[in-house]
This record gives C-alpha cells, structure tokens and sequence, in this order.
C-alpha cells in the first residue's frame, strides 16, 4: 500500500517492460525504497540507521562467507585456523577484522535506531508490528554475535560459551539437562563450537528474512517522523529516491569513514586480549566479560546477587536479563499518550535522558570486574531500568501534559500550512 | 492489563535487585571497606609506556630492530617459549634474503622422519617449517618449569593488556620484594608483611599475582651480542625483543597502516561528493514556489 499521490512505475526500456510483465522486480524495488514510496519530508539523520544496519548485515554476510571458506569448526584447530586466515589468507585479516569490527558497528547503528524508536515513539500505533519485528531481529543479532565470538575458541570465547549457556542451569528442574542438551556435553566442547557455527551460518538469513517483514509491515502505515504526526497531504511527503537515497549516500559515507578508522587503525580496541589466549578449560579468566555491547545485560545479570524469598540470586538475574529486553516488546501497549514523538513530551523526554544515561552507566559496570564499587550501582541502575519501562512510562503517559504539536509535517518545516502548496512534488524534480 | 501486569513486574524486579544491594550495602557497611586490599591490588603495577615505531596509525615497523628482536628470542626466548604460528618463511619480512632465509632456517634443528626407516628424527629447518617447539609435550614442560608451561610468544602482544609496553615491564621488572614501593610509595614488606614469594616463583610487580614462574631471562648487558652493533642493553633487548614479538602477533600491521590511508581518503573525497549532491537534491525540496 502507499499514499494515493505515490509515483507509479513506469518501465521505459523495452526490456524493462518485458521484466515487468514477467517478473516486477524492479517495481518492487521501486516502490519498497524508490520513488513510488513517499516519505515524510521531515526525517532528521537520526532516521538514516535502518538504512545502515541493512548495509551492515550485508557487509557481516560478505565478510562472514569468505571466512567460513577458511575457517574450521573443529575444537583442535579453530583457533589455529583463525591465526591462518589472519596470516596466510590473502586479504584474509582484512576480512577477520571487518568481520570482527562490522559486528560492533553493526550493534552501534542498531542502538542508535533503537533508541531513534524510543525517543520519537516510533514504536506507537499504527506501527507496533514494525516495532515487533525490530525486537525479534534485535534478539537474533544478540544471539548471533554470541555465537560468533565463540567461534576463534580463544579464552573469553569458551569463557562467555560457558558462562551464558550456564543461565540455562538456573531454570528450576529442567535446568540442568536442558544445559547439556544444548551444549551436547557437560561443558562447551567440539559439540558445542560445530552447532554454534552452524546456527551463526543460519541465523543471518534468518534475520534477513524478518528484515524484509519489519519493512513491509513499515511501509503500510509508512515511515514515522520527528514531529510524530501523521502524513496528511501530498506536501508532507518526498520520495524516497532521490531525497533519502542522497541523504543516506552521505550518512553511509560518514559510517564508513568511522568505521574503517577502526578496522584498520585499531581494529583490537573493542576486543578483549584474552581471546588471543586459545580456550583452555583448565584455567579462567580473571574477569570473564562479554562484548561491549551485552555489557548493559551482563551487568543486569549480575546485579541480583542475594536469593529474593524463594527465587535463587542466578534466577533472578537471568529472569530480569531476558526480562530487560522482552520489556520492548510490550512497548507499544505500556505507553498510552497519543503523542509520539519526545519533542513535544516535557516529562518523557527527561526521562528518555535518564535512561540513557542509565544505559551507559549499566554498560560501564558490566565491563568491569564483578566487585565493589560496580555491583552496588549497577544494582541502582538496574532497579531504575525496569521502573523505567514498566511503572515511570505508564504513569507519565498518563498524566503528562503534553506542549502543541504543529497542524502538519509540512507546516513543522516551512512554517505556516496555509503558505505550503499542495503537489509541489508530484513531478521528482528535474 | 499490560499495565497493571507490567507494574507489579517492574516492581518485582526493582524491588530484587534493591533487596540485593541492601544485603550488599549492609555487607559494606558491616566490613568497613568497599573492597578487600591484597598485596596483588595494592602493589601490582601497570606497564611503563613503551614506544615502538609500530605505533600509531603511521606506524611502521624497523626492520633492523625486528631483526635484533629475533635474535633475542632465538638466544634467549626459545629456550622455554615456542612461537607456534610463525614460519621460517616469514622472516622474509624483517628484511632477510632468499639464501639469508634458508641459512637462518638450516640453523634450527626441527623434527623430521626418517625417510629410510620411518622412524622420528631431527633435520635442519627449511623455510616452510614452523618454529619448532622446546618441549615435547605440556608434560614435559610443566616438569622442567617449575609446575608451569611457559605459553606460546606468537601472539602474546595482543593477548595482554597494552601487550608490548607489558612485555617490555615484564622483562625488566623482576626486583626484590623486600624493598619494593608501589607508585604511591608504599613498602610491599610494611603493608603485607606476612608476604613471600613461594621457592620456585620470582617477584615481579607487572605480573597479575605478583610471583611467576618464569626466572628473570635478561640478567646482564651484553647477554646478546647484536650483529647489527647497537649496544644490548637489558632495556635495549627487552624493547626489541617487545618489537619483535609485536611483528609474531600482528604480521599484517604495516599493510593494514599502508591500505587504510587510501581507503580514508577515497572514503573522505566520496562522502564530500555525497554531501554536495545531498545538498542539491534537497534545493528543490526546500524551494517555495507560492
């Protein structure tokens, strides 16, 4: 579906015809991110992320093919054989480290589009499945990313393996088996590292395929913008392509300056040393911590350190770690006000800062080691997390007092509607 | 329904987790201090910076200092050290010759086959070999060492933290610990006085745990003779010797410095050329025509 003033496809070329009769193809692409999909006039550059982590699942699934050429699943030489993509493989540390830092840069544009959604309510109707789908892929990249730091069986590899499938032994009863099941041993081992690689083969599809939905179910009601009203009229809207076609060009060039400054100037920096020790079961590390971006839930997880009445301290802290995300989920339904973006929400918008900077905080302990100072405050923060989501959201939603919004996107941008001519874009401009 | 659900689930957790730090805080409180202090929090000590023409995004390596490092590990090092990853071949990077390569290479004794009986012997090195191991097995290792298996070198800068400047400290920091201060000036024997360094370990205040197994291996100046002249100091030896060991660990770095300039700039001129005709799309957007 689309907006009645949307462009129509209009194959020119005799062959382009003759596809379109067959095969609309490029009529699909055509009105899924060309000019047949019209989108508000007003996007900001916090709107360019979905965009990038697109490219960013392509780049991880580039780079991730050619290494699995190389690579071998097999507890004897995986590590061995990561040292031999990293020195005798052509190009191939190259392609380890864009593999290894497009995952990072992957996970910092989707917490930015994440947090895109959070501020402006993208997640509000009629756009709560879009919001639905985006958790689910956020949960598959999750799993994903753990899968494939386990992969060079390298010290926090077998370490982190050990450590997340453990939360599994916390579920009462069927814990402990339903470790062993999925580890295919007591402990990770050759069993383990075959089926995470082969899930890490698989899930990128996967996430593809749910990508495709999250943006088909985005372009029914059609993008949201930052002002959070609605697409009324023909002047509210530009077609994607040129108008965000040439601002995502210019947000991708900025992306991949950033990014390739760290794959080839300081491509370890977001990686921990241990993971160049190979896995030894026999000695831990002194501080067993995941990636940079599981910190915040590592640190959730460790938060609950004392048995709360009948729930054991491990349960706890596995229940709310996965709880921290699922909260997402319910989103849509948690936050009441008709207002959805935070510019015009006094009240949210200071606590949308707070939970940023909550975010942040709880990141921080979660990198550090599991002692004093770090435990008590993340223990605050953690606290704060959830009041956020599940009692601070509901109650502003319900009483806050939200400030004017303006009568239309078109009238945000250029002042006054009455001065704004309908139809300006009809024609794409020449 | 969500809502009221999802409150008393906000406060469950919150309520928790707060239950946790009470116990936590009472513990604290109860204690006196955040953080119990050991001799290993109080006196460990973190590298001395280290600067090595490898660092930095200009970085390069210096052949000549890698070359001294080499010799470093192969008369002192090799003894208990292997360097798994790293061929003879490779060497041809640090500058040597085809024949120089081959005669370096001719000059180790690595394990080889018998071709008339079968049976395991030893052969000079060729440059496809890999460095060969100085125990046969962990076992043997463990039982010459002190209970301890000296690790693998080839990628030992990368895996410590600031991992060269850490070789570099390492090497030289081995020091009496009945008269050791920390940064702060603290005496080690004053603050811990019931602390020893158990027979077999050595002290040395840039190890995790304060005593390791490994015996100080630069003792004196001149323990290496270098052939290209430079004066083999303790300090001079454990830098190349921390040079060297940068090039085990990361043999592409002076590619990867050389490539990324070219990409940054390409990707600066294309972002530039981006940005222009972002701007010249979006003129006909901003245009008011009324």
């Amino acid at each position: 579906m689309s907006f009645p003033w949307a462009q129509h496809y209009q194959p020119k070329a005799p062959f382009m015809r003759w596809l379109d009769e067959k095969l609309p193809l490029p009529r699909l692409v055509y009105n899924a991110i060309g000019g047949g999909y019209p989108v508000p006039r007003n996007l900001n550059y916090a709107w360019n992320f979905g965009v990038l982590a697109g490219f960013c699942l392509v780049l991880q699934i580039v780079t991730g093919v050619i290494l699995a050429m190389h690579y071998a699943p097999n507890a004897l030489v995986a590590f061995d054989s990561t040292e031999h993509i990293m020195r005798d493989v052509n190009w191939g540390w190259l392609m380890r480290y864009a593999h290894a830092n497009g995952a990072s840069a992957f996970f910092v544009v989707v917490y930015l589009h994440i947090f895109r959604g959070f501020f402006y309510g993208s997640y509000k109707a009629p756009r709560e499945m879009v919001w639905l789908l985006g958790v689910t892929i956020f949960l598959l990249m999750m799993a994903t990313a753990f899968m494939g730091y386990v992969l060079p069986w390298g010290q926090m590899s077998f370490w982190g393996a050990k450590v997340i499938t453990g939360l599994f032994g916390a579920i009462p009863f069927v814990g402990e088996p339903l470790q062993i099941w999925l580890l295919g041993g007591f402990a990770p081992d050759n069993a383990a590292l075959n089926r995470f690689f082969s899930l890490h083969f698989l899930l990128p599809f996967v996430i593809a395929g749910v990508i495709i939905l999250h943006i088909w179910a985005l372009h029914i009601p059609g993008s949201s913008n930052p002002t959070g009203v609605e697409v009324k009229s023909e002047s509210d809207t530009v077609p994607f392509h040129p108008y965000y076609t040439a601002k995502d060009g210019f947000g991708l060039g900025v992306f991949l300056i950033l990014y390739c400054a760290f794959l080839f100037f300081m491509p370890n920096a977001l990686g921990h040393p241990d993971n160049y020790i190979p896995a030894n079961p026999m000695a831990t590390p002194a501080h067993i911590v995941p990636e940079w971006y599981f910190w915040p839930y590592y640190a959730i997880l460790r938060a609950f350190t004392a048995d709360f009445f009948f729930v054991p301290a491990k349960l706890m802290g596995v229940m709310a770690m996965f709880s921290s995300i699922l909260v997402w989920f319910f989103l849509p339904w948690l936050d009441r006000s008709p207002v959805r973006s935070g510019h015009y929400r006094p009240t949210f918008r200071k606590f949308f800062w707070v939970l940023v900077i909550d975010l942040l905080v709880l990141g921080y302990c979660g990198g550090s080691p599991a002692e004093e100072p770090f435990v008590m405050i993340s223990q605050i923060a953690t606290a704060y997390y959830f009041l956020h989501f599940l009692v601070i959201i509901p109650l502003v939603s319900a009483f806050e007092r939200p400030e004017p919004l303006p009568f239309s996107i078109t009238e945000a941008v250029l002042g006054s509607d009455k001065k704004a001519v309908l139809g300006e874009n009809t024609t794409p401009a020449t | 329904m969500v809502r009221i659900i999802g409150f008393f689930v906000g406060l469950f957790f919150a309520v928790g987790v707060l239950w946790a730090f009470a116990t936590g805080a009472y513990t604290v409180a109860s204690q006196g201090y955040l953080k119990e202090k050991t001799a290993e929090t109080e006196f460990h000590r973190h590298p001395a910076a280290l600067h090595l023409s490898s660092d930095g995004p200009f970085g390069k390596f210096d052949n000549r200092q890698l070359q001294r490092g080499y010799q470093v590990y192969k008369e002192v090092c090799k003894a208990c050290h292997s360097l798994n990853h790293v061929a003879f071949r490779d060497l041809a990077e640090l500058g040597y010759s085809e024949a120089e390569v081959k005669a370096e290479a001719a000059s180790w004794t690595v394990p080889g086959i018998d071709p008339n009986t079968g049976e395991e012997t030893t052969r000079p090195g060729t440059p496809t070999d890999y460095f060969p191991k100085p125990f046969a097995n962990d076992i043997a290792a463990r039982a010459a060492n002190h209970n301890a298996i000296p690790p693998d070198l080839s990628l030992m800068a990368k895996a410590r933290h600031e991992g060269p400047a850490y070789i570099h400290s390492l090497l030289t920091g081995f020091t009496d610990p009945a008269t050791y201060k920390n940064e702060d000036g603290k005496s080690l024997k004053q603050e811990f006085p019931d602390f020893q360094t158990p027979p077999g370990l050595y002290f040395n205040p840039y190890f995790a745990n304060l005593n390791l197994a490994m015996p100080p291996p630069l003792t004196s100046d001149g323990q290496v003779t270098f052939k290209d002249g430079t004066p083999a100091t303790v300090d001079q030896m454990a830098t190349d010797v921390a040079a060297f060991l940068v090039w085990t660990a990361e043999p592409s770095l002076g590619k990867r410095h050389q490539t990324g300039w070219p990409v940054l700039g390409f990707l600066l001129f294309a972002t530039v050329l981006a940005f222009l005709a972002k701007k010249q799309v979006w003129a006909r957007a901003r245009v008011r025509r009324d």
